[in-house]
């Protein structure tokens, strides 16, 4: 039974489940929807990397999203890049205004380094909606082209838009993976845990916050690359506070700190905003509250509250074995604790 | 010349209300060290509740004020009640995240409730009056008299009562607060209030020359950030003298500078803040 | 043999004097300890040698080197350890999980040998998983090593912040009040455990306010009292010197 939870093969399921969905679906419109979601979940990782794995809430990522989609959009349509070089040069641009941002907003600590994001990100967007010669304010950017060809793969369609996007997001979750099952993840969640405990076991705090800053501000710009490749159209509102609340959210939803948090409360609540037509406009009458209650009685969203259940009830059923004089204790309790760890 | 004093009297105007607003934050950080990121939405719904008493309700100017002060007071007590009483024990970005969650749902029920459109706030106030050459509305008069009388009766509140002194208690030590038998909830809440009423009174008095709309807090909420930052965090004389160097500043700004990015100037005042004193501008001690 | 050297070591906060002048020489492979009442200033002295506070005046001397101005995980590499009064420790996760970062210090893995999962990065974990369960082998908690850190004792607690320390291979280890809030049965353990550490030659210093215990292993006591040393010398010294019984009010809390 615990063999199929494992998180190996739920990975794996997710992966074919994600790779068949258009074959499956024939939804031109659900693949569209599909597409966007992966776009933001590469977000939201950046912002649980940070928030989730680090204990740092930046409140500007809606600004560096922006500028990753603001600087492909402008190299392509305004400067006359090719594609890809444009597409790397964005998301350099997007690490480089990182590194410099996170060199100040560390000097700051707790509340002053969320005061100081959520300030920074309405500069960032001031800047955008302001400076009509290079990102054409309010009118927004126009006609930004589809990712250029690669060899003989092309990507004109919805759906092989939608494989392009794929394979970024599941890049993103591997480094992610990979990262948080590493000593570099232990050294992030130790600075998360107590900074001062951190710094007294011989953690730089400062070298460390800023490369996960760094790397965390990289996801927001890649998001915001394929968001502004895949859309076509940019305009000053991607860079408002408001999408950072989103990402937000999604991230509370699905969980934050957890791994498959993003996936599943961005799919979650991008669906259901979906299927509520209309309803975009009031989301946040539900979402709001949903945000507060979450983090009153499950801060750790979704995930984080059917794994610690799902430990309950793996605890439970050993406790059961031990009474039971039984043969050997299987690995299930091993996984519970692996499973606490890494939600 | 004159438009220098005209300016200048501008940024008076404006300085006491964001004075106003900073001192609502300040004092709820002073005492449960949250930063409010829900003040912006009480501010917000303060202009609408005062603007509903007065059109739906035909209630005069003042009395609608008076109303929308005990609401938005009363939304900040259910707010510290059931939202941050609760997690005063959890790790520090649990609260920021709650009061995310808060202002949210005030912005979208606002806007559920009355409409996205900017609406305007009639005053009985509207008229002008020529001083030595110069013109000034009497709401903006209004304005600076108003806020100069709510901090006198604050600071007598604070100074001269038993209530205001252990809300000075607290914010200095809440543990030897707790120690001496101040009952920390009722502060908690009784501060809350204060802080909702402060953000009532400040956007009733600044919509008739301003606009009522849903996201008319959020400017305002980031600026009085900036200025609680610049004049120490919990710190109330800090808050009054940074609302109205910020809102100096920002008029001589527009005039002087640029209209476009005036609103600007706040953020890049707290860039340089927080670069050169992490901590802020007049912090005691550090942040360890 | 001097080992960790305070020289005229002050500390200002505000008008404040935290700690004021004091002089304080650590003997390699002893335990030293430090004593005051209640606002004495130790955790503050603890401070600033851990490099969290910069002192106001004075220097700190480690092995013959200055580290007075380091920040702390530089003198954490240096090989000095701290624990905390309240030990700070990540309750939702194992003992074993919180005690292998304490290695982190002594690897050389970055953020590209974790993305790319290098060799380097596989040797390196299997090092400071080995370290982990070596140093909770030594502090008596290798039944527990699984446990989420919630679920633990007080006790259980202070010593997983003693294998957290000892992780970090340290040659020194300053500890903040180490047996508070645990009962007399288990003070003793924790005292056998000191005395341990210090036979296996890392130097211990610990603030301390039971007086029992302090006496029957501390090798060096120092006074503290309003930021100044008072005393120091051997347990049998302080605990007849007047000066020390004064400080504590008639002296009932030493006997």
């Amino acid at each position: 039974m615990a063999k199929i939870f494992k998180q190996r093969n739920m990975i794996s399921l997710l992966i074919v489940v994600a790779v068949l969905f258009p074959l499956i679906t024939n939804n031109t419109y659900y693949v569209h929807v599909m597409t966007l979601s992966f776009i933001w979940m590469i977000g939201v990782y950046g912002l649980n990397l940070l928030a989730g794995y680090t204990g740092y809430l930046s409140l500007a990522h809606a600004g560096f999203f922006a500028i990753g989609a603001y600087s492909i959009g402008i190299l392509t349509v305004k400067a006359g890049m090719n594609f890809w070089g444009a597409f790397i040069l964005s998301l350099l641009i997007t690490c480089v205004i990182g590194l410099v941002v996170g060199l100040i907003a560390f000097r700051t600590k707790e509340h002053f380094f969320a005061i100081y994001t959520l300030c920074l990100g309405y500069i960032l967007y001031l800047i955008i909606d302001k400076w009509d010669s290079l990102t054409e304010g309010v009118r927004g950017l126009i006609g930004i082209p589809a990712p250029a060809s690669i060899g003989p793969i092309k990507f004109e369609t919805e759906i092989s838009h939608y494989y392009l996007v794929l394979f970024f997001l599941l890049l993103v979750v591997l480094i992610m993976y990979r990262i948080i099952h590493s000593l570099t993840g232990r050294t992030y969640i130790a600075i998360r845990n107590s900074e001062d405990l951190a710094k007294t076991i011989g953690i730089s705090t400062m070298k460390n916050k800023l490369t996960v800053f760094v790397l965390s501000t990289f996801f927001a710009g890649l998001s915001g690359a394929l968001y502004a490749s895949f859309v076509r159209f940019i305009g000053p509102d991607i860079g408002a506070i408001s999408i950072t609340f989103d990402l937000l959210t999604y991230l509370l939803v699905g969980g934050i700190g957890t791994l498959s948090g993003p996936l599943v409360g961005t799919t979650l609540i991008v669906w259901l905003s979906q299927q509520l037509q209309g309803f975009q406009e009031y989301r946040m009458l539900i979402f709001g509250p949903v945000l507060t209650l979450l983090v009153i009685f499950y801060p750790r969203g979704i995930v984080g509250a059917v794994s610690s259940w799902y430990t309950k009830l793996i605890s439970k059923k050993d406790h059961q074995r031990i009474l039971r004089p039984t043969k050997v204790r299987s690995g299930a309790s091993i996984e519970a604790e692996k499973e606490v760890k890494e939600g | 010349m004159e438009i220098l004093i005209q300016q200048l009297f501008n940024g008076l105007t404006i300085g006491s209300v964001y004075a106003l607003v900073a001192l609502g934050l300040t004092l709820v950080y002073g005492i449960l060290h949250i930063p409010n990121f829900a003040h912006g939405a009480l501010y917000m719904m303060g202009g609408y509740i005062t603007l509903t008493m007065m059109t739906k309700f035909g209630l005069h100017y003042w009395i609608a004020i008076f109303v929308s002060i005990i609401l938005v007071g009363l939304i900040g007590v259910l707010m510290e009640r059931f939202v941050f009483h609760p997690l005063r024990e959890a790790p520090p970005i649990h609260d920021k995240i709650a009061a995310i969650g808060i202002l949210l749902f005030l912005e979208a029920f606002a806007q559920f409730y009355w409409g996205a459109e900017y609406q305007s706030m009639p005053t009985p106030y509207g008229q002008v009056v020529q001083i030595m050459g110069l013109t000034f509305t009497m709401q903006r008069i209004l304005i600076v008299v108003a806020a100069l009388v709510v901090m006198l009766l604050l600071y007598l509140f604070l100074k001269k009562t038993f209530m205001g002194a252990t809300i000075i208690a607290m914010s200095q030590n809440r543990e030897g607060a707790n120690l001496v038998g101040v009952n920390t909830n009722k502060v908690a809440m009784l501060t809350f209030m204060i802080s909702g009423g402060l953000a009532a009174i400040a956007s009733s008095l600044s919509s008739p020359i301003n606009l009522v709309f849903p996201g008319m807090g959020q400017l305002v909420i980031l600026k009085a950030f900036v200025i609680i930052i610049l004049g120490g965090m919990g710190s109330i004389p800090g808050a009054i003298v940074g609302g109205y160097i910020l809102g100096f500043s920002e008029s001589l700004g527009a005039t002087y500078i640029s209209n476009d990015y005036k609103d600007i100037i706040a953020f890049i005042l707290l860039v340089i803040i927080l670069t050169v004193k992490p901590t802020g501008l007049f912090s005691k001690g550090g942040q360890h | 043999m001097i080992f960790l050297e305070t020289k005229n070591l002050t500390k200002k906060f505000g008008g404040l004097v935290a700690v004021n002048n004091v002089d304080f020489a650590i003997e390699k492979g002893k335990i030293n300890a430090i004593i005051g009442p209640n606002g004495a200033g130790k955790s503050t002295f603890f401070n600033l040698i851990s490099g969290f506070h910069r002192p106001s005046s004075g220097s700190v001397i480690f092995n013959g080197r200055e580290i007075t101005t380091l920040p702390s995980d530089k003198i954490a590499k240096l090989g000095i350890a701290r624990t905390f009064q309240t030990t700070n420790l990540f309750e939702q996760s194992t003992v074993l999980d919180n005690v292998i970062v304490g290695h982190r210090l002594r690897t050389k893995s970055n953020l590209l040998d974790a993305i790319l999962r290098t060799p380097r990065l596989k040797a390196e974990e299997a090092q400071c998983r080995e370290k982990a369960m070596e140093v909770l082998e030594f502090v008596d908690l290798k039944n527990v090593a699984t446990k989420l850190v919630g679920g633990l004792t007080q006790e259980e607690k202070k010593r997983t912040a003693f294998a957290l320390a000892l992780a970090t291979n340290p040659e020194i280890v300053f500890l903040d009040e180490p047996a508070a809030g645990v009962n007399p049965d288990e003070t003793e353990g924790l005292a056998e455990l000191m005395k341990k550490m210090a036979s296996t030659g890392i130097t211990v210093c610990l603030i301390e306010h039971k007086m029992q215990m302090i006496m029957s292993i501390a090798d060096k006591i120092m006074v503290l009292n309003y930021g100044e040393k008072i005393a120091e010398g051997r347990p049998e010294e302080i605990r007849n010197n007047e000066m020390v019984i004064k400080a504590y009010l008639g002296g009932s809390a030493i006997a």
